[in-house]
């Protein structure tokens, strides 16, 4: 279900808007339109949706915009031209009684420097949205009690914003935001403030929060890391327009531009690839149900020393070596049940890059990766990963289908990769 | 010898401003004689309670305020720098100004805060304020005196109509100034969240404001204190009074032992506002 829907949203930032809005839509660029009448185009034509229950990060570099477009949301700036809708109603149309009632009932906000009111205790700054809802004063305490204890301050009621470290501020922050009990979170650089460490368990403690409430949020940062983490969809954004919009791995694999490009080559993509990306193709199964001659006629089509087993819906039961099916057929054996090697990891679709090293390692069988109901979808070898990480670090062009990475891999990692020969599964390089 | 202006002479400016003045004089006296009379007795009543009972009970009640308000050390120099004044027999008048000071400070306030609050909100008001006071401030302090007079009279309530307009301006100033300081992510916060514009003064800058807004009202006592002694001149009575006595007799003891009542009384006020101020920012 949509819940925000933003269409061809445009901010320009001056004494006479309209005349700014018509040079824009007669084609003139932003540095033109400053440069001719001195006023500054904050967002150009800005198109997206935010879902039921994602996480939509827009991410960009200070001036692109971003914070400029999450104010537009909650009208705390208004916008030029466009259309906002929460909910299906134009908030634009609002007048100022409803759209105090639109901020105190569907939004929550967090902000960079946590703007918690040094005068006031934690406990009454966490109650201070239900305080501008009216809400009496028991069921307020009650409620700021709970949020406090979602976010883990539980005993700070009493202290004040200056006795709390920066994270612990920016919970409170998120407390009070949490508290209004929000159908959407907007949280505008909420965690660029804080030290690395910190700020990774807060994504961290914001992802099992979200895992537990399922909100609707809108997160702005300017730090691609932090956007690839915490996005189920990103809005990419550069001078007030929309560059790209797509899930973390869509950025990752196909960047749009040039730009999208530059930002994408500085990031860590053993945190961000996962096993779907760079899980290679089947390109044969056994099944459960065939017998040693079949399993060993089909390793041989593909060049392969072993191959998965699977049911007949795909879902994966074990791994049949190629020596021990020759043995099977001198047995006289009828099925693969005495030679199903069951020892082999299994991995999702959405598991790290990271995971997937740290399972490889030590292992001559490659990783199954299955989705929900335990199908295969695809195998994990080494090769795989080192021609992913490869293809980041020198930063090539990003091969059109991720999936495919590994054929293609380069002499470097596949000589890494020699002790392997023996891989099944996947898109072993002939020979 | 007298260096004429060429052509159009000596601009009347006097002439208007009395021609301005006797015009409001003649339409108002009546309303603020009545004023006069109405205020004037308020400060006698005022007096009269403070004179009442014997000095001692007056200061222990007034050492009990200050513990109140501004703790003990503040108290207790309050109640030393009373006795003093009281050992002095100068009780009487220091009740005078004290009553003079609260009076005008309370009229400069009331009327002060809701103006600095709206120089705070709006950058117009602003604008139009800032020369009005710099105005207010720089005037001579004695000239407000000459038309106090003919609206109200000689004697105490010309004097807190002089002493009023002379010490408002840091009340207006620094209101202004302290809810021009609240940081404009706080002021955001309050808005995101759905606060109403008198939600956003009362909870967040208002509150907020109140160190630099109580640093304003305690430097109006401060300038009230300081003109009650120019007000003597047009019989306001109390210390002021011996200061003005002491001069036109040339008793330097007598002026000296004055002045440092009025210090003593701007110490123990100064002190217990202060205090207030920071006790708030904690």
């Amino acid at each position: 279900m949509r819940r925000i829907k933003v269409r061809n949203l445009t901010k320009i930032f001056g004494e006479y808007p309209d005349q700014g809005l018509k040079m824009l839509r007669k084609g003139l660029s932003g540095e033109e339109i400053h440069e001719r009448t001195g006023m500054t185009v904050g967002l150009d034509d800005v198109s997206f949706d935010v879902d039921e229950g994602e996480i939509l990060v827009i991410m960009g570099l200070s001036g692109s915009g971003k914070s400029t477009l999450i104010r537009c949301v909650n009208r705390l700036i208004e916008s030029t031209a466009g259309i906002v809708e929460v909910d299906g109603e134009d908030i634009l149309q609002f007048s100022a009684e409803k759209l105090f009632e639109l901020r105190r009932r569907k939004f929550g906000m967090v902000f960079q420097n946590f703007a918690l009111l040094p005068n006031r205790t934690i406990l009454d700054n966490v109650g201070f949205g239900l305080e501008i809802r009216g809400v009496a004063e028991e069921v307020r305490v009650a409620e700021a009690r709970k949020a406090l204890e979602l976010v883990g301050l539980k005993g700070w009621e009493e202290a004040y914003p200056r006795q709390l470290s920066g994270g612990m501020q920016q919970r409170v922050g998120l407390a009070r935001a949490l508290a209004v009990d929000p159908d959407i979170l907007l949280m505008d650089e909420a965690f660029s403030a804080l030290d690395p460490l910190i700020r990774r368990d807060m994504q961290d403690e914001l992802l099992d929060l979200q895992s537990r409430m399922h909100k609707t949020i809108l997160f702005v940062t300017h730090d691609l890391d932090e956007a690839l983490k915490l996005g189920d969809r990103i809005v990419l954004m550069k001078s007030g327009a929309v560059v790209q919009i797509g899930t973390p791995e869509e950025i990752l694999s196909h960047p749009a531009s040039r730009y999208v490009q530059r930002f994408v080559e500085d990031v860590d993509k053993s945190q961000v690839l996962t096993a779907g990306s760079v899980m290679g193709k089947i390109r044969a199964v056994a099944f459960e149900t065939d017998g040693p001659r079949t399993a060993l006629h089909k390793m041989r089509e593909e060049s392969f020393y072993s191959v998965f087993v699977t049911s007949r819906d795909f879902r994966v039961k074990g791994v049949v070596w190629a020596d021990d099916c020759d043995a099977a057929i001198k047995r006289g054996d009828k099925n693969l049940a005495y030679i199903l090697d069951t020892d082999f990891h299994k991995v999702r679709e959405d598991a790290p890059l990271a995971e997937l090293i740290a399972r490889l390692a030590g292992s001559r069988i490659p990783l199954a990766v299955v989705d929900e109901k335990e199908k295969l979808l695809g195998t994990v070898v080494k090769s795989n990963v080192l021609s992913a990480l490869a293809e980041t670090q020198q930063g090539d062009v990003l091969p059109e289908h991720p999936g495919h990475g590994g054929e293609e891999s380069t002499d470097g990692a596949g000589a890494a990769d020699g002790a392997e020969a023996t891989d099944t599964g996947g898109k072993r390089q002939k020979g | 010898m007298s260096q004429e202006f060429p052509i159009i002479g000596k601009i009347p400016l006097a002439e208007w401003i009395d021609t301005g003045l006797d015009w409001l004089t003649d339409r108002f006296a009546l309303v603020t004689r009545a004023i006069s009379r109405f205020v004037g007795e308020g400060v006698d009543l005022a007096v009269g309670l403070l004179t009442y009972p014997p000095p001692w009970v007056v200061i222990l009640a007034l050492a009990a305020l200050a513990w109140l308000l501004a703790g003990r050390r503040v108290a207790i120099g309050s109640a030393a720098g009373l006795a003093l004044l009281w050992n002095l027999q100068l009780w009487g008048a220091t009740m005078e100004t004290l009553t003079l000071v609260l009076f005008a400070t309370t009229v400069a306030v009331a009327i002060g805060l809701p103006i600095g609050i709206l120089g705070g909100l709006s950058g117009r008001a602003h604008r139009v304020m800032t020369p009005m006071l710099d105005f207010m401030q720089t005037m001579p302090a004695f000239v407000y005196l000459i038309p106090a007079v003919p609206f109200f009279g000689l004697g105490p309530v010309s004097a807190m109509f002089a002493t009023v307009i002379f010490s408002m301006p840091p009340a207006i100033r620094l209101t202004t100034l302290g809810i021009r300081q609240v940081p404009a992510e706080l002021v955001e916060a309050a808005d995101a969240f759905g606060a109403t514009r008198s939600q956003k003064l009362f909870k967040v800058q208002l509150p907020l404001a109140v160190p630099t807004i109580m640093a304003g009202i305690n430097q109006t006592i401060m300038l009230a204190l300081s003109m009650v002694v120019i007000a003597a001149m047009i019989g306001a009575g109390g210390l002021g009074g011996e200061v003005w006595r002491a001069i036109q007799r040339l008793q330097s003891g007598n002026g000296f032992e004055a002045g440092i009542a009025i210090v003593i009384l701007a110490m123990i006020l100064d002190r217990i506002t202060q205090k207030i101020g920071q006790r708030r920012q904690t």
